[in-house]
């Protein structure tokens, strides 16, 4: 479904991807996770193209993003992206922000659009607010409005760039709640987080970057028992010690 | 005894100030300059609305025309401008009414102020709202039509009203062209009067006032109606 080969990107002198390798399968739930500039992001964002590659080759939904003649608008109708600031559009109402794309890309009726938005919001628990406008919801809620706008477009991949970093702490169980949900449905995702919980309980495989490397690839019950990587041990004793004050 | 405030001359051609010798010759007086005013404004978003957006194209070839083209205007006086329009319109294209050259000179020099405070309310914009319109498959132009502009022109309007205030002040200037809008009606009252200097110019002064404070005030409530971050 999504794989990377050799995959290289610099910023500037800054080498934030050092050849990625990997290989995501139809159904798959990854998360990838690291310390803040190890790339994660970065890697997350080459796979609708938000961040071009400079080298390797990076195939996803069997389209070749290095290849000039790709229809980059069309992979990324097929792909769903989740951001941490969750911008949604302020001076559109829930309902316009949700149908918007596919009004406009798939020539969806107006109607059929909003009946499958509604849909969505049922699903994301937002029914009732399909007039409001997003600031007048609170994080968690605007989270959810995301991801419905991106599951509007009946992606095929789902991507979420630390979905949960800007919600205060009572809000992020909601939106995890969402993306389980999606998880158990066979949606295929990549989500950058450090959710812990969320990765051991619904994630597939664990990828574990720094400073634009893949240190270590594992299948959570082994990443969380038995990190081999010494930063990785360190990264998760860094995630772990608060808790362990309650 | 001299009258100290003679406001007769202003009554008497109460009519002529506001309409000039319309019906029964061209509009002129405060007709004419909200004629101007409103028509070059129009136009001028227009134009500001272009070279705004050709002046950030990806195309060197476009952008950079665009830009010289702004810079130029933007140093020039307004004066010179209707005065090129006046003299080289006409020359180019054959007789062309006074009151449309003005217009367009004024539509010239306001759009390229006008592209600016466009850029500006653009790049205002987060990066966010782009990237997330791009990541659901909204080509360029659509992104900018639906998600950007809407938002970015509500964040103009304050910017935009300064300058259509200036543009209605701005439109004094066409007298020199002798086109009869109100200030060039007062200078002919003045002359044919030749005592009433004082009257006849603090009452064009209070109606450039009145039609200034009237947009301004016009705008405001624009603004609150547009607003929807206000909504809360």
């Amino acid at each position: 479904m999504i794989i990377f080969k050799g995959v290289h990107k610099w910023f500037k002198a800054l080498h934030v991807l050092n050849d990625i390798n990997l290989h995501v399968t139809p159904g798959e739930v990854l998360v990838v996770c690291g310390p803040s500039g190890s790339g994660k992001s970065t890697l997350i964002r080459t796979i609708n193209q938000l961040e071009p590659i400079n080298e390797g080759s990076l195939i996803v939904d069997g389209m070749d993003l290095s290849d000039k003649k790709t229809d980059i608008n069309k992979l990324r109708a097929e792909v769903g992206f989740v951001f941490q600031q969750f911008n949604l559009y302020p001076h559109l109402s829930v309902i316009n922000n949700i149908t918007l794309a596919p009004i406009k890309i798939r020539n969806t009726p107006k109607k059929e659009a909003e009946e499958q938005a509604m849909v969505l919001l049922t699903r994301v628990g937002l029914a009732e607010k399909r007039d409001a406008y997003p600031l007048q919801l609170s994080g968690g809620q605007q989270q959810r409005v995301a991801i419905a706008r991106g599951l509007a477009m009946k992606p095929r991949i789902m991507l979420f760039d630390e979905p949960t970093s800007a919600l205060d702490p009572e809000m992020i169980g909601e939106v995890l709640e969402v993306m389980k949900d999606l998880a158990r449905s066979g949606m295929t995702m990549v989500v950058v987080t450090h959710e812990m919980g969320f990765a051991r309980e619904v994630a597939h495989r664990v990828v574990f970057m720094d400073y634009g490397v893949i240190l270590e690839e594992a299948p959570p019950e082994d990443f969380f028992l038995r990190p081999r990587h010494e930063r990785a041990q360190q990264f998760l004793r860094q995630l772990l010690t608060p808790m362990q004050g309650h | 005894m001299e009258q100290l405030f003679n406001i007769s001359v202003i009554t008497d051609n109460f009519t002529y100030f506001m309409i000039g010798r319309f019906p029964h010759g061209p509009l002129g007086g405060v007709g004419l300059t909200l004629y101007l005013a409103v028509a070059s404004c129009i136009l001028s978003f227009i134009g500001g609305l272009i070279l705004g957006l050709l002046s950030v194209s990806r195309f060197p070839a476009v952008r950079y025309p665009a830009l010289a083209f702004i810079n130029l205007v933007r140093g020039m006086p307004l004066l010179m401008v209707i005065f090129w329009m006046y003299f080289l319109l006409p020359a180019l294209f054959g007789k062309i009414p006074e009151n449309n050259t003005v217009i367009l000179a004024l539509s010239l020099f306001t759009s390229a102020y006008m592209s600016r405070i466009i850029v500006a309310g653009i790049d205002g914009i987060p990066k966010g709202q782009t990237e997330a319109a791009t990541s659901t498959g909204l080509k360029s132009w659509q992104v900018m039509y639906y998600i950007i502009l809407p938002q970015a022109l509500r964040n103009m309007i304050p910017s935009f009203v300064n300058q259509f205030v200036s543009l209605i002040k701005d439109t004094s200037l066409a007298f020199i062209v002798g086109v009869s809008e109100l200030t060039h009606v007062a200078t002919q009252i003045n002359n044919r009067t030749m005592a009433f200097p004082t009257e006849i110019f603090a009452f064009i002064a209070i109606i450039y006032f009145i039609l200034c404070f009237a947009f301004t005030t016009l705008s405001r409530w624009l603004e609150q109606r547009l607003s929807w971050s206000k909504a809360i």
